[in-house]
């Protein structure tokens, strides 16, 4: 149409980024024509916020040495220092959290602070902050910006009423509100929406595009991708995989991309395929976890004596949620049984008491007292809940430590599991994360639990400790029989260790397959498909 | 199913208004006892609250800008008062005197406001007992200056306000230069005798005052930095992202509130005719929040009903109560002891509820995932 279309509205030139020496995005190139919808689809951690934070300058990077190759808008090159920065450049950004001010309705939400003003006397006196502002004129704009977008929204609505798609709606009417707005990112819209409001955004996605605004649409729902895109990028492990046109994709082959590395796991850590006993120790149905961010909605899961049993699925779609809501440390409901008795939910002591035990992702808050000894780490929770490592003395009427004993079972844990540390006595703050979480392990360990939660626990540490803390668990599992739930985002890492492994998406089990299962049929299971749906 | 309804909507009515409907309670239980005819009652209800809304709509501005309650008003209170002792000393009548006062008070108000503020915006999250503890603080600050500093360092002369010992103010100032100066400008009776005696006093200029100044603030909040300050109340990370200055936005909130209550002690002092130099300030501060509580508000929202639902419940109580236990145990006494014991407790009860509130909310997100699935089921 014009000469601005022989230039992309952005390009992207080999760009790169490491955090303290680790790379995270390698060689990044693509371009993105005016109008266009591009679809960006990777797993947890392939680079795609990483990628987004550059476009936006986002002070992440700069305070981590800023990035290698270029960003180029209409062919010149940019250095965006701020998002603001980026926004004069008509780039806009509507994240996965809402950025909304509850009490207000959505006309003042789509022109926070952006609102227009009348001049009044006292504002010769006090300033432009005086003016009063114009109700009808704010009215007035943010029905355009509505219009604009194409959807149904009130705007005398408050957000605090508005069921979740308005709540979106709104966010991105406020990007489209601003004047010179020429691309939107817009970052996992649909993941809270139901199937009729994800409907409407599509269509509204549309409607941007044919006004010539450029789209840059992340998400894991890949018929969205092949319903909306022009063009689908596949992001692994920091690089693009590949790039693909919408229009001859299919939805297996983008799952397949987006998870399929072969990686080749030595022989001796591979998990062979063995059988598992029909018993059932933990039975769990209709559990509802009511945990921010990682929301439960309807599980049900029975786990087998002996197995190892993973949960996978994408962040926040719930299955970080199920060890925290059965141990009871988020609001549950639903049914739990253990070995044929039922345990209370919103009670962790109960749950302890039946022989529960429970790793925890947040090592640092809930897994370890960070300022005492590795004994003291290690022991304690045996000793409050087991009355482990304590002699009665006068007939019970008062307890001691039993201080060898304690210090025997930490060191027999630091070499079982390799822990570096200069003495049982070190503190846990000094060790290294994954050290850190060796320790959490042994501590859950040392309760001698029947059944154990370990919930993310490569996160944050380097490839060595992982590879020992997963042999850890799996011969844990072997030598003593215990049975183990592992949650964690990596579906290598549960491919490698599980028996069996359980993908949540959207607070539900999508589908239980078993560990040596091609990993594309896991990664159709996260977008949310049945095996079936997809053919 | 409607029904159903009504009863939730009542039940909500009552756990929302508690503690109106608690006073209005027990104000019906006094008032007969009491035995005060009707035109006595309002004569002194109107009195009381000339004496004492502006101090209260002082409150509003912080509270919309997410602050909660600001006890360090008290830090108006004490510079309205420094600007009285001023104005007293040099013999300065009537209205005149009044905003001479006002004057004075404004800079030192500013000054106390911005520095309350600064500190509050290091405490975010703890405005309420920060404030409240600064209030004691400068009230430590206030009391060095008044009574050491007033005749040596600040040239003050007065015999009317000096102690005899020649430095430090005296524990109560006569304030006759000023007295009921505002009410008395303009004020017409309604009700009295032939011989104008009883009846209910109207004064119309204070009425007028407090008029301009419920005017002031319902255009505060049509204002930009109204809006600004409503966004910062709400979520002070999203205002932050949307460009808006939080700090500056919370300061100017603090200082705006200290103004007004400096003002609104100007008037109030006036009203009495006496300043309690030591005491004053602190009661006010304490009394205006009970009494912006007790017509409704919350740490979280308040509105110009609140004010003046609360001041008419508060002070009616404190008129009865004293008759009342008067007559029904022959002990005036109960009354004053009522009036400190009420405060506190009103100030608790709006504070544990506020957080009862929350929580409550909190809970309810829990409850629906628990009614999807069931609804799920039956589907």
């Amino acid at each position: 149409m014009s000469s601005e279309m022989t230039k992309p509205l952005l390009e992207m030139k080999n760009v790169s980024k490491e955090y303290n020496g680790n790379p995270v995005l390698k060689d990044v190139n693509f371009t993105l024509g005016q109008g266009e919808v591009l679809g960006l689809v990777g797993e947890n951690g392939a680079g795609k916020s990483t990628l987004m934070n550059i476009l936006f300058g986002m002070d992440v990077i700069h305070q981590t040495g800023g990035y290698g190759g270029k960003v180029l808008i209409d062919g010149k090159e940019v250095k965006f220092t701020s998002p603001l920065d980026a926004l004069k450049s008509g780039i806009g950004m509507v994240h996965q959290e809402f950025s909304l001010l509850p009490g207000f309705t959505a006309a003042e939400n789509i022109l926070l602070n952006r609102e227009p003003q009348n001049r009044s006397v006292l504002s010769l006196v006090f300033g432009d902050r005086a003016n009063t502002i114009d109700r009808k004129e704010l009215q007035k704009q943010a029905i355009a910006a509505i219009t604009k977008l194409g959807v149904e929204l009130d705007p005398d609505m408050l957000v605090a009423e508005m069921p979740v798609g308005h709540k979106q709606f709104t966010e991105i009417s406020r990007e489209i509100s601003k004047s010179a707005i020429r691309l939107l990112v817009l970052d996992e819209p649909t993941a809270v929406l139901t199937e009729k409001e994800a409907e409407m955004l599509l269509k509204a996605i549309r409607n941007l595009s044919a006004q010539g605004i450029s789209v840059i649409f992340i998400t894991h729902r890949l018929q969205e991708i092949l319903d909306v895109c022009n063009k689908v990028i596949v992001m692994r492990d920091g690089r693009i995989v590949n790039e693909l046109d919408a229009a001859k994709t299919s939805i297996s082959e983008m799952a397949k991309l987006m998870v399929g590395r072969e990686v080749a796991t030595p022989d001796s850590e591979k998990q062979e395929a063995r059988p598992i006993s029909d018993k059932v120790v933990l039975s769990v149905k209709n559990l509802w976890v009511d945990m921010p961010g990682e929301t439960v909605r309807d599980v049900n899961l029975e786990v087998h004596d002996g197995e190892i049993l993973g949960i996978g699925g994408l962040a926040g779609q719930g299955k970080l949620g199920i060890p925290n809501g059965i141990m009871g440390l988020f609001p549950a409901g639903g049914k739990v049984v253990l070995n044929g008795s039922e345990i209370p939910l919103n009670n962790p002591r109960a749950c302890l008491d039946s022989s529960l035990a429970f790793v925890s992702e947040d090592r640092r808050g809930v897994g370890l007292l960070l300022d005492e000894s590795l004994e003291w780490n290690i022991a304690f929770p045996a000793m409050q809940i087991q009355n482990k490592f304590l002699k009665p003395y006068l007939g019970g009427l008062v307890k001691w430590r039993d201080q060898s004993g304690i210090k025997k079972v930490t060191d027999k844990y630091i070499e079982q599991l390799q822990i570096k540390c200069t003495s049982s006595k070190q503190k846990a703050k000094e060790l290294s994360g994954g050290n850190q979480q060796k320790v959490c392990l042994a501590k859950a360990f040392a309760l001698e639990p029947k059944l154990l939660f370990v919930s993310e626990p490569t996160r944050g540490i380097d490839i060595g400790a992982k590879a020992l803390v997963l042999k850890a668990l799996r011969e844990y599992n072997r030598n003593f029989g215990v049975t183990i739930v592992m949650i964690s985002s990596e579906l290598e890492e549960l491919r490698q260790c599980c028996d069996r492994i359980a993908i949540i998406t959207d607070g539900a089990v999508s589908g239980i397959l078993p560990a040596s299962s091609p990993s594309e049929d896991f990664g159709i299971l996260m977008v949310g498909k049945t095996a079936k749906e997809a053919m | 199913m409607k029904r159903e309804i009504n009863s939730k909507d009542v039940r909500n009515f009552l756990s929302n208004n508690i503690v109106p409907i608690i006073f209005i309670v027990l104000c019906a239980a006094c008032f007969p006892v009491a035995g005060y005819s009707p035109e006595y009652l309002a004569d002194q209800i109107i009195t009381r609250i000339m004496r004492n809304s502006f101090l209260v709509l002082s409150l509003l501005i912080p509270i919309m800008a997410g602050m909660g309650l600001n006890f360090g008003m008290t830090l108006g209170a004490m510079a309205g008062q420094i600007g009285i002792i001023f104005i007293t000393a040099w013999n300065v009548v009537g209205i005149p005197g009044l905003l001479l006062a006002a004057i004075i008070a404004t800079p030192i108000a500013v000054l106390l406001g911005w520095f309350c503020g600064k500190m509050l915006n290091m405490a975010r999250g703890r405005e309420m007992i920060t404030s409240y503890m600064i209030s004691f603080f400068m009230n430590g600050v206030y009391q060095l200056v008044v009574l050491y500093g007033m005749g040596p360092v600040i040239p003050i002369h007065s015999d009317q306000v000096i102690l005899p010992r020649g430095y430090g103010v005296r524990n109560t100032i006569d304030l006759l230069n000023v007295r009921k100066s505002i009410d008395n400008f303009w004020s017409i009776k309604l009700f009295a005798d032939e011989n104008g005696v009883g009846g209910i006093n109207i004064p119309i200029l204070t009425i007028i005052l407090i008029a301009l100044l419920c005017v002031v603030i319902i255009w505060f909040r049509k204002t930009k930095i109204g809006q600004d300050m409503r966004a910062v109340g709400q979520d002070m990370e999203v205002a932050r992202e949307a460009g808006i200055k939080v700090e500056r936005t919370r300061v100017l909130a603090i200082v705006i509130s200290t103004v007004f209550a400096a003002y609104g002690m100007v008037i109030y002092l006036s009203n009495m005719g006496t300043l309690n130099t030591y005491n004053s300030h602190s009661q006010i501060g304490m009394f205006s929040i009970a009494a912006l509580l007790v017509g409704g508000a919350s740490v979280s929202k308040a509105s110009i009903k609140n004010v003046f639902l609360g001041i008419v419940l508060f002070h009616l109580m404190f008129i009865l109560t004293p008759q009342a236990g008067k007559n029904l145990i022959g002990q005036a006494q109960i009354g004053e002891f009522f009036r400190v014991f009420v405060s506190y407790g009103v100030i608790t009860l709006a504070l544990v509820l506020y957080e009862i509130r929350t929580r409550r909310e909190k809970a309810e997100s829990a409850k629906t995932l628990a009614l999807s699935q069931m609804q799920e089921a039956q589907a």
